[in-house]
Parts: structure tokens; C-alpha cells; sequence
């Protein structure tokens, strides 16, 4: 970063009364629900309990939609405030106090918390709707309502922490929420493997990030956000360097990226509503969240912004990649996300100029992806829970409503001129081309992998010839499922309006700091076209590969070395086996090996050692004062020389 | 050679020393006086009287103390500069009354042998003859041991406050010759009593032999017998350092030899177990406080200056203490054995925080002395010990106690509370968190540590580990053990012995879960005066 790039204090006002006031209730209405149908509901008597498993959805729900409500008027509160004046404190209590570490239970609500907010409990109060209708039938369901409420108060609390600290409570929150859920379905084995996988690898992420909070704190003494961005000015480079390739492991952990990507596309073996909500619109963002929110100690750290860029790069092509070659809509549709989150990434990687983009892309990605997962569960639903696209086809004309909003998705998603995902990759992609040429160039043809795979998607699920398996009949999905897939398409498309007058750049400035302009090696309308071209390029060969040929129903085998590797998540797997799995079983191995030999032998062979010479010693004690008074005068005579020997010696 | 001056005796910063002395005094007339029938009642009352009138006083005289002339510490050189009321002398005062308190409660208990005390009916009487057995019938005790014990106790108050070498030495005698009595007062196993009283009084007299030498040569050494004046001898290195280094030895074996430190334990293990439990427990408790605080006085005050020639041997002293007490503690079968060799470990564990010394100017702020550190842990240990002590006093069988270990097998069914509170003092003593005994080991090792005596903590570390599987050892027999034969039995005792040990288990839970307040208390005694 250039000379005197600083980026901006957090020094949130604490005094704001009024609507801020309630603030913590955002956190609060979910969290109540959570602990009303998981916690209490259980102990309540038969009959009280029988009404909180019929109706504890609908709970479940209105929580999340007061949230919703109550986000969106301190939203427009915040906006009538001048904008000096955003950021907004709340002190709740003192959370713990040890030595000179003190941490409290404070609140941030500012610009970006503020956006967070409407998405999480706008986009999270949709899914609850949509899922009223997906889980009718469960016999868990009020279970799964309170898991949900619990997934939305922990990212809540993840977005309003002041600290990094409370950041870190509502980062493994949403972590526990997210095991819980997409092993939710536990009875079957994938299911359980696939909640375990995504636990474990976000652990090694999340030693990452807690490392990075006891540094900040053997650093700066502090974890709060106001205190850290005021002195990170003070710290060595290397501290800086280390605290952000930290928080960079945190992000890859938490938001799929290389090299921590692989528990994603597993975590589609969660309800769809889960992987609308968690694994696309939401959670998995998290880690852009971190980048962005630690914009104040990346702006100092010039390697690991590289090192962002190169994490982020890499995974918007790998995951474009894997989109290509899954069958599984929704692991294609994964593939897709994890592809999409490294654009955020990328944005976030350039600093402040990026940083906009970046949240205005995990906006609109929050809107389409939703929108596209909760579609992929109305297709799913209709065709008795098959996620094979090559057993779909020709649906377009049975699901008309989940057709048309899908579509929606998929026109923002490949960046159709006019469309939400249109204007925000258009953006990232410019601001990387400024910065770096080959990046930009990358991420163009990222672009294109996406529109061929999403037109893929497209045609195996809606077009081309019906491939049904034996007694199914697609149908719509009921109102309550199709009503929340129409919202989120009318975002997908009208997402865009957020670059209006660059108001979102303008919205983010106080947060993350004002941008010098580099001038892109084009001119946008140029850059602009360009990447509408490279796109229709993509549709067009999905066109004449997938569109115009037989789609065999069986996934053919004889396939290049390219598809196979894709198919086999490019041997993402493998190589965590061979790099960290395999080398870990060893060294466990020889752990319990030297724990056997050295530490039980030393433990086993110290105590023999003991007891022998208790025993030996024991018969110096013979009970003969005679012996005793030699004793006395041996050691009188040992101590005496003892002290002449040292002094005098 | 200096004219004689009459001391000014300064009653009332020796008025605790004073109550106590003159209530083993007034004992004495009642013995003699009163009826029989009385003594009991009135002995009991005229010693919890006088020991709690007494620690009335040490709390005035605390709160009254002034800083000494030196500056540096609070305190009275009282009776012509033999005796100091400094802060360390009146913490361990009420701790040592306290502790009375508690023996004599355990002297007094009369339920638990069938409504006499644990006191020989006779002591005259030779074993197995008639004439003890018409003292059995008779159901004889002998009260006498209340106004020795309360000369104990003014040994124990005399002998840490003694600001000077004779006056060191006869509260070293004061304090021992009640408990060779008192030793050998059993009720029960007459003879394993008396010989351990014996043997008690033999070596004791002998060690008493060595501290006198010692006095005499440092006397030689520096002309003086006053702490003070030994000090500024020191500090001046006039006069010839072996007779220096010789005499510091032999007082350090009189006094190691009180505490049971190794190579001067020998007797530790024979006289605890063969004294009647409650002299045990008080004599554990008691003497180990009196005499950790006479050595604090006389190394740190008269020797002070001279740390760097006493500290090595200290060093070895703790490290062999720890050691052999907890080896051979393993093997024991007997538990008022196991508690003996248990307490030379302590005594190891105590000397480590005795070597922690440090010029008052190389501590950083808010570390803890070392006369602080050792003061807590003798809070921790005395009150830990004489509540288990007093638990072992519960469990019989037809013979009395039973003091074999695995008699107790099955305890943990026979009675839950005892054999709870017992694992709960033995757990203490082994330093598990969330008891007193941890924080005080965290103490000692930490000022030993702060001293540079790194070696004596890694080793205190290892002795701990030793120490522990012999607690646990105990508490394992107690709970999965299957019981020998009928099993113990838990005699219900009256409520003075349960009084003991709730207040010792409370004082050890509280200790280890709240220290502070006792922490600051004995950072407010702060430093010796000299």
C-alpha cells in the first residue's frame, strides 16, 4: 500500500439513545427462540410440548422476521443520522476482566454492521418462510426452527461485536450451527461425515483466527475493534504481516477458500433451506466480513493483501471449475458459491478500492444464490428429493414459477447486462485489472467458466429432453415456498440499484476507508464489454456442448482428464489426505508410541524407583533411639560441612 | 562488662504471651486445689478462657502495633530488646492460639472413648497392673494435661517472637518439654506411648545439645547473643567466619530437628504415632507454626546478611526433605505414620519458600515476600493438619483407633461425610487446586522461584507429584477398597471435635478458593524487625 494509506478509527458514538437503544434486541428476539424451542421446549409437560412441535416453527420464524423489522428501522435511523455520526456503540456489560485483559459485551452498529443486518435477517427471515413449507413433513421441524434461530443470533453476533473477541463467540456460533445443521439429516452416514468434515476443517480456520486475537492482544493489549485500529500504526510489520496471514486462515476456513475449501460442497448434504442460508448467503461470507472489518490492520500489511489476492484468485477458478463438472445441482451450485466468494475476497484483497465491491457482490450474491438454492429445493422437492440434473430436463414448463425465478438468479449470476451480479462483478473485475493485470484478466475468465456452468445448470434442469426417473411428477411448489423465491428474484435483478450514484461506496467510505483511483488499463465501457463478451462466449459453448447434444442419463465415463479431476473436486481431498491427514496419523502414531514407551515407562519406572527406595529407607527406621541419635549427628556433622565446604571451599 | 539494667517489661504488647503463661500458672493451683470432680470443667474453661482472651489481645496489639524505629517494619522490642512484636511474631501468635483453641476442643473430647478422655487414667500406673486397671474402672484422666499444654503454647508464642539466643532457647525448651510429656499420656497402647516419649525427650534433648553449642559460637563469633548485634557482626565480617559458619549449623540442626526436617526426622514418625491423636494434632500443627517462625527470625534477622552461605545448605536440606518424606511415606502402613512422613515433606515444601529470600529492594511490586508465602502456607498446612488428625481420632475399632491404613477400606460407605472430609484434608496436603494447599505451594515455589532457586522448585514440583499419588493412595483405599472384615466403624464425636473439623475443613476450602484476604494479612504483618 501506498504511503500514508491509513485506514479509518472505529470510534463508535455510545451515547446514541433513542431506537439504538435497542439494538441488542436483534441478537436477542432469534437467541430467545433458540432457547425457547431447543432449551425449554423439551422440559415442558406432553401436551404443551405436543402445541411447541406444531407451532414452534411458526416461532421460529416470527423471531427472525421482528429481527428483520427492527433492523430495517435502525437502518433508516442510521441513514437520517450525517455521516460522521454511523457509528453507533452499545456497552451491554462487561464480558470478562483479568489482568489487564478486559473484555466487554459491546455492540458496533455502523455502515457495514448495518448492511449485514438487513441481509442476514432479510434474506434469513425469507428462509425461515421458505422453510415453513420445505420441513413440513420433518418430524424434527421445531428442532430445526430453533437450530436456524440460533444460526441467525450467532451471525448476528458475529456482525455487531465490537471486538474481536465477541466476533470470535459468534464465529464459532455460527460454526456450531452450521454442524449441527447440515448434519441434521444424522440418520444419514453422509450427512454425519459430511457435519463432521466442515467441523474439523473450520477448526484449523478458527485456530487461525484465535491466534490472531491472542496476538492482537500480546500486541495492542486490547481486542477491541476502536482500540486495535488506533494504534495498529504502532506495531512492527511483521506483527501486522502474521495477524493478517491469521485472519486470512480464519476467512479460508470459514469461507471455503483453497486451501480449506473441502467441507463446502459436503455440506450440501444439509436441508436446502440450510445451504440457502448458511453455506450461500450468509455464513460462508463471514470471512469477507473478517478481511473487511480488519480492513485497519490489512491496509498495513501489503503481503498478506497479496496473500488474499492469490488465496482469492485461486478459489474463484477452482470453484468455477468444480461448477463445471458436478451433476449434483447443488454442489454445482456450491462449486458456484465458493467461485463467487472468491470474487468478494479478490475485492477485499485490493483494499479500499475493492472493499465496496466487496460487500456490494456478497449482497447481491446473498440475493441470487438464495434465490437459485431455494429454487434448486423447489426443483428437488418436486422431483422427490433427486438432486441428479441429469434425471431432471425440461422442467420449465412443470415448475413455471420456480423456473422463471431461477432464471432471474441465473441471468444475475452470469452477469446479464442490467442484473444485480451484473454491476458488482463488473466492478471487481475493473478494480482488478487496475490493480493487477493478470488477476483481471483471471477473474474475466472466471466469468466465463461461470456463465458456461450456470448455463449447464440451466439447460440439464429446465431445457433440453426430459430424463424423469419412473413415477415422478414434477409440480409447482406451494405458495409458501414460491412467495419468498419471487422476493429473491426481484432482488436478484434489482440488487444493482445499490451502485446508484456509487451511493454503496459512498455509504461504505467512513468504514473502510476513501480509495485513490488507479486508472484501469481500458477504458470501463471497454472492460465493460469485454466481459459481456467473454460471458456470452461461456453460454454459448454450454450452448453447443450441453444445449445441442443427447444428455445421457448416466454420467458418462470415458471423459478427459480435466472432467475427471473436476469431478473428484480436483483432488481436493486427496491432497488434504496427503498433506495433513496422513502425516497427522503418523504423528499421532508416534505420539502414543512415545507416550507408551517414554512417558508411561518414565511415570511406571519413577514410581518402581520410589517404592524401592521407600522400602530400602524404611529400615533405617528400626525404632532404636541409639541409631536415631547417630542419625542426628551424621547429618549435624553433614550440614556443618556442607556450610564450610560451600563458604570456605 | 556493662552494668545490669532492669528490663521494662511492656504489658501490654505481651499481654497474649502473659494471659497464656499465667492461665498454665492459675492450671496449675487448680490442679492442685480443686476436687476432682471439678477439674475437667474448670481446666477446660480457664484454657479456652485464656486463649481466647489472649487472642482478643493479639488482634489489640496488631491494630495498635507502630512502625519500629528502623522503618521498615511495624513492631515492639519489648523486655530490654529480647522479645519482638513485629508482624510475623502476631500472625503466627493467633495462628498458634487458634490452633490451641482447636487442641484443646480435641483434648477436651470426652465421647468418642466412652465418656474419658484420650489421657492415660494414671500415668504412674505401669502398664497392665492392677493399679491401672482400678484407674480404668475409676474413670480416672488426668486434667495436668491442660496447663502443661497451655506452657506449650507460651513456648510456641515465645520461641518465633525471641529476639534473642537464649530467649530462643528457652521458648525451645518451654515449647518441648510439655509435648515429651504430654507424648506419652496415651490412654490406649501405653507403651508404644511412653516410648515414644522417650525417645521424644531423648533426642530432643540431644538437638538441644547442638542449638546450645551453636548459641554458644556465634555468641563467640560476634560477642553478642542479640539478633541485632549478630547482624550488624555479619555485615561487618569482623571475627573469625568458621566459628561463624559452625555455629550457624548447629543452631540450624536444633531447629530443623523441631520442624522434622531431613536428616533430623528420625522421630517424627515414632512420636506421632505413638502420642495420643489429639497431642498429635496439636503438636503437629502447632510446633511445625512456632518453629518455621523461629527460623524465619533467626536466619533472616540475625543471618540475613549472610544468605548466600545458608542458602545452599537450606536448599539441599529442603530438597531431601521433600524427598524422603514423600518416598517414604508411600511404603507406610499405618496412617498417623503416613501423616508424619507427610509432614517432613511439608516441612520441605516450607523451606522452599524459607530460601525465596530477597532483599526487600529486588522484589519487583506486587510479588509476594517470603516471610509472607511461608506465614500462609503454615496458615494452610496447621489447620489442614490438625483437622485431619482430628478425623483420624473418629475411626475405631474395639482397640481404639484404628490407625492401620487398610483397616479403612470401605470408609467411603461406612460414613460419606467422614471419609469425604478427610479426602478433602488429604487433597489439600497434596495441593489440588481449589483448596488451601495449592495456594500455599503456589506461594513458597513462587518466591523460591523469584529467588533463583529454581532447582528446589523443579524438585518441589517432582516431590509434589510423589506426594500426591500417596494422598490419593489413601483416598483410594477409602472409597474402592473392599473392607476387612466388619469394616471400620466412625464413632460420633461430641461437638467439640466436629467443631475442629469443620473449621479446619472450612479454613482449607476458604484458603483455597478465596486467599486473599489471609494473603493480605500476612503481607500486612509484613517484614521481622530487627
Amino acid at each position: 500500500m501506498a504511503e500514508g494509506a491509513h485506514a479509518p478509527v472505529v470510534a463508535p458514538d455510545t451515547g446514541a439513545g433513542g431506537v439504538f437503544e435497542l439494538l441488542w434486541l436483534v441478537i436477542a428476539l432469534p437467541l430467545l427462540g433458540a432457547v425457547l424451542l431447543l432449551a425449554v421446549a423439551p422440559f415442558l409437560p406432553g401436551s404443551a410440548r405436543a402445541a411447541v412441535d406444531r407451532h414452534g416453527h411458526l416461532l421460529g420464524t416470527a423471531t427472525a422476521v421482528a429481527s428483520f423489522g427492527l433492523s430495517l428501522v435502525l437502518f433508516l435511523s442510521l441513514l437520517g443520522r450525517d455521516a460522521e455520526e454511523r457509528q453507533v456503540g452499545q456497552h451491554l456489560w462487561t464480558w470478562f476482566e483479568t489482568g489487564s485483559l478486559d473484555v466487554g459485551m459491546d455492540l458496533l452498529y455502523d455502515q457495514l454492521a448495518a448492511l449485514f443486518l438487513l441481509l442476514i435477517t432479510g434474506v434469513g427471515s425469507l428462509i425461515h418462510v421458505y422453510a415453513i413449507g420445505y420441513m413440513a413433513h420433518d418430524p424434527r421441524r421445531r428442532r430445526f426452527f430453533g437450530y436456524l434461530n440460533l444460526f441467525v443470533a450467532a451471525m448476528l453476533t458475529l456482525i455487531l461485536s465490537a471486538n474481536f473477541v465477541g466476533l470470535f463467540l459468534g464465529w464459532e456460533g455460527v460454526g456450531l450451527a452450521s454442524y449441527l445443521l447440515i448434519g441434521f439429516w444424522q440418520h444419514k452416514p453422509s450427512a454425519a461425515a459430511a457435519a463432521k468434515k466442515a467441523f474439523v476443517i473450520n477448526r484449523v480456520g478458527d485456530i487461525g483466527l484465535s491466534l490472531a486475537i491472542a496476538l492482537m492482544f500480546a500486541t495492542f493489549g486490547t481486542t477491541d475493534f476502536g482500540d486495535v485500529s488506533a494504534h495498529t500504526g504502532e506495531a512492527s510489520q511483521g506483527t501486522l504481516t502474521a495477524l493478517g496471514l491469521l485472519l486470512l486462515l480464519g476467512a479460508c476456513g470459514k469461507s471455503a477458500q483453497v486451501p480449506l475449501q473441502a467441507w463446502l460442497l459436503d455440506a450440501m448434504e444439509g436441508p436446502t433451506p440450510v445451504s440457502a442460508l448458511i453455506h450461500a448467503a450468509t455464513m460462508v461470507t463471514a470471512g469477507v466480513y473478517l478481511v473487511v472489518r480488519s480492513n485497519f490492520i490489512f491496509e498495513l500489511a501489503p503481503v498478506a493483501q497479496t496473500a488474499v489476492v492469490v488465496v482469492a484468485t485461486v478459489t474463484l477458478l477452482w470453484g468455477a471449475i468444480l461448477g463445471c463438472a458436478k451433476d449434483d445441482i447443488k454442489k454445482a451450485l456450491a462449486g458456484s458459491t465458493m467461485s463467487q466468494i472468491g470474487y468478494m475476497m479478490l475485492a477485499a484483497g485490493l483494499g479500499p478500492v475493492g472493499y465496496p465491491f466487496a460487500i456490494f457482490h456478497l449482497l447481491t450474491h446473498g440475493f441470487f444464490k438464495a434465490n437459485m438454492f431455494l429454487g434448486a429445493g423447489s426443483v428437488m422437492h418436486g422431483m422427490d428429493d433427486d438432486v441428479d440434473m441429469r434425471h431432471y430436463g425440461a422442467l420449465n414448463k412443470a415448475m413455471p414459477v420456480t423456473f422463471l425465478t431461477f432464471a432471474m438468479g441465473y441471468l444475475a449470476i452470469i452477469g446479464f447486462p442490467g442484473f444485480s451480479g451484473f454491476w458488482s462483478k463488473d466492478k471487481i473485475i475493473e478494480s482488478a485489472l487496475a490493480e493487477n493485470l493478470l488477476v483481471g484478466v483471471l477473474a474475466v475468465l472466471g466469468a466465463g467458466i461461470t456463465a458456461f456452468y450456470m448455463t449447464r445448470l440451466m439447460l440439464l434442469t429446465f431445457f433440453t429432453s426430459r430424463r424423469w426417473e419412473e413415477g415422478v411428477h414434477p409440480h409447482e411448489s406451494p405458495r409458501v415456498m414460491t412467495v419468498p423465491l419471487v422476493v429473491l428474484a426481484a432482488l436478484s435483478v434489482l440488487g444493482g440499484v445499490l451502485l446508484l450514484g456509487d451511493w454503496i461506496v459512498t455509504w461504505l467510505e467512513p468504514v473502510t476507508g476513501h480509495a485513490e483511483h488507479h486508472e484501469p488499463p481500458l477504458p470501463a465501457i471497454a472492460i465493460t464489454l469485454l466481459i459481456t463478451a467473454v460471458v456470452a462466449l461461456g453460454v454459448a459453448a454450454a450452448w453447443f456442448l450441453v444445449g445441442r447434444r443427447e444428455v445421457p442419463r448416466e454420467a458418462p465415463r470415458e471423459v478427459s482428464f480435466a472432467t475427471r479431476a473436476a469431478r473428484a473436486d480436483l483432488y481436493g481431498d486427496a491432497i488434504n489426505d496427503a498433506l495433513v491427514v496422513r502425516p497427522g496419523t503418523g504423528l499421532v502414531g508416534g505420539l502414543t508410541l512415545f507416550d507408551r514407551v517414554g512417558v508411561d515407562g518414565a511415570v511406571e519406572g519413577g514410581s518402581a524407583a520410589v517404592g524401592g527406595l521407600s522400602s530400602t529407607m524404611r529400615r533405617v527406621q528400626n525404632g532404636f533411639v541409639r541409631s536415631y541419635a547417630l542419625s542426628l549427628l551424621g547429618g549435624a556433622l553433614l550440614v556443618v560441612l556442607a556450610l564450610l565446604a560451600v563458604n570456605l571451599g | 562488662m556493662t552494668e545490669f539494667v532492669k528490663p521494662t517489661v511492656e504489658y501490654f504488647e505481651l499481654w497474649p504471651l502473659l494471659v497464656v503463661f499465667g492461665v498454665a500458672c492459675l492450671g496449675v493451683v487448680v490442679e492442685a486445689f480443686l476436687p476432682r470432680r471439678v477439674r475437667y470443667t474448670a481446666q477446660v474453661v480457664l484454657a479456652l478462657g485464656g486463649l481466647v482472651l489472649a487472642l482478643v489481645g493479639v488482634v489489640l496489639v496488631a491494630q495498635d502495633v507502630q512502625t519500629h524505629d528502623d522503618g521498615a517494619a511495624r513492631g515492639v522490642l519489648a523486655v530490654g530488646g529480647t522479645i519482638a512484636v513485629d508482624g510475623p511474631s502476631l500472625f503466627i501468635w493467633g495462628l498458634v492460639l487458634a490452633l490451641a483453641i482447636a487442641g484443646v476442643l480435641l483434648f477436651a473430647e470426652r465421647h468418642l472413648d466412652g465418656g474419658v478422655s484420650a489421657f492415660a487414667g494414671q500415668a504412674a500406673a505401669v502398664p497392665g497392673t492392677d493399679a491401672e486397671t482400678a484407674a480404668i474402672a475409676a474413670h480416672r484422666e488426668h486434667t495436668e494435661v491442660y496447663p502443661l499444654m497451655m506452657f506449650a503454647v507460651f513456648g510456641m508464642m515465645l520461641f518465633p517472637a525471641a529476639n534473642d539466643l537464649l530467649t530462643m532457647f528457652v521458648g525451645l525448651e518451654v515449647l518441648s518439654l510439655p509435648l515429651y510429656l504430654l507424648s506419652g499420656l496415651a490412654r490406649r497402647r501405653r507403651l508404644l506411648s511412653q516410648e515414644a516419649a522417650l525417645k521424644y525427650f531423648l533426642l530432643g534433648a540431644f538437638s538441644s545439645g547442638f542449638f546450645l553449642y551453636g548459641a554458644a559460637l556465634l555468641y563467640g563469633f560476634a560477642g553478642s547473643m542479640d539478633f541485632a548485634a549478630i547482624n550488624e557482626a555479619v555485615r561487618n565480617d569482623v571475627g573469625s567466619s568458621s566459628l561463624l559458619l559452625i555455629g550457624t549449623g548447629l543452631l540450624s540442626v536444633g531447629l530443623l530437628f523441631k520442624v522434622g526436617a531431613v536428616p533430623f526426622q528420625a522421630w517424627t514418625p515414632d512420636v506421632y504415632q505413638g502420642a495420643p491423636t489429639p497431642v498429635t494434632a496439636f503438636m503437629a500443627a502447632g510446633t511445625k507454626v512456632a518453629a518455621f517462625g523461629a527460623i524465619m527470625r533467626l536466619f533472616y534477622v540475625a543471618l540475613g546478611a549472610d544468605r548466600w552461605s545458608w542458602q545452599p545448605m537450606l536448599w539441599i536440606i529442603a530438597v531431601l526433605s521433600m524427598f524422603v518424606g514423600a518416598a517414604l511415606a508411600i511404603t507406610q502402613r499405618d496412617i498417623k505414620r503416613l501423616l508424619a512422613y507427610s509432614s517432613i515433606a511439608h516441612t520441605g515444601f516450607i523451606l522452599t519458600g524459607v530460601v525465596g529470600l530477597q532483599a526487600t529492594d529486588q522484589l519487583a511490586t506486587g510479588e509476594i515476600t517470603s516471610v509472607q508465602a511461608v506465614l500462609f502456607y503454615l496458615a494452610t498446612y496447621g489447620f489442614a493438619t490438625i483437622g485431619a488428625f482430628a478425623v483420624v481420632s473418629l475411626v475405631r475399632d474395639g482397640g481404639g483407633e484404628t490407625t492401620a491404613i487398610d483397616r479403612w477400606a470401605g470408609l467411603g460407605k461406612e460414613s460419606p461425610v467422614v471419609a469425604a472430609v478427610f479426602a478433602f484434608f488429604l487433597l489439600a496436603m497434596a495441593g489440588i487446586p481449589l483448596t488451601a494447599g495449592f495456594v500455599g505451594k503456589l506461594a513458597v515455589f513462587s518466591v523460591a522461584l523469584a529467588a533463583g532457586a529454581w532447582p528446589v522448585v523443579v524438585a518441589a514440583v517432582l516431590a509434589s507429584i510423589v506426594a500426591a499419588f500417596l494422598y490419593v493412595r489413601v483416598i483410594k483405599v477409602m472409597y474402592f477398597d473392599q473392607p476387612v472384615g466388619d469394616g471400620p466403624s466412625v464413632a460420633y464425636p461430641s461437638v467439640l471435635t466436629a467443631t475442629t473439623i469443620a473449621v479446619g475443613a472450612a479454613v482449607t476450602l476458604v484458603l483455597g478458593v478465596l486467599p486473599g484476604p489471609v494473603l493480605d494479612l500476612a503481607a500486612v504483618a509484613g517484614e521481622f524487625i530487627r
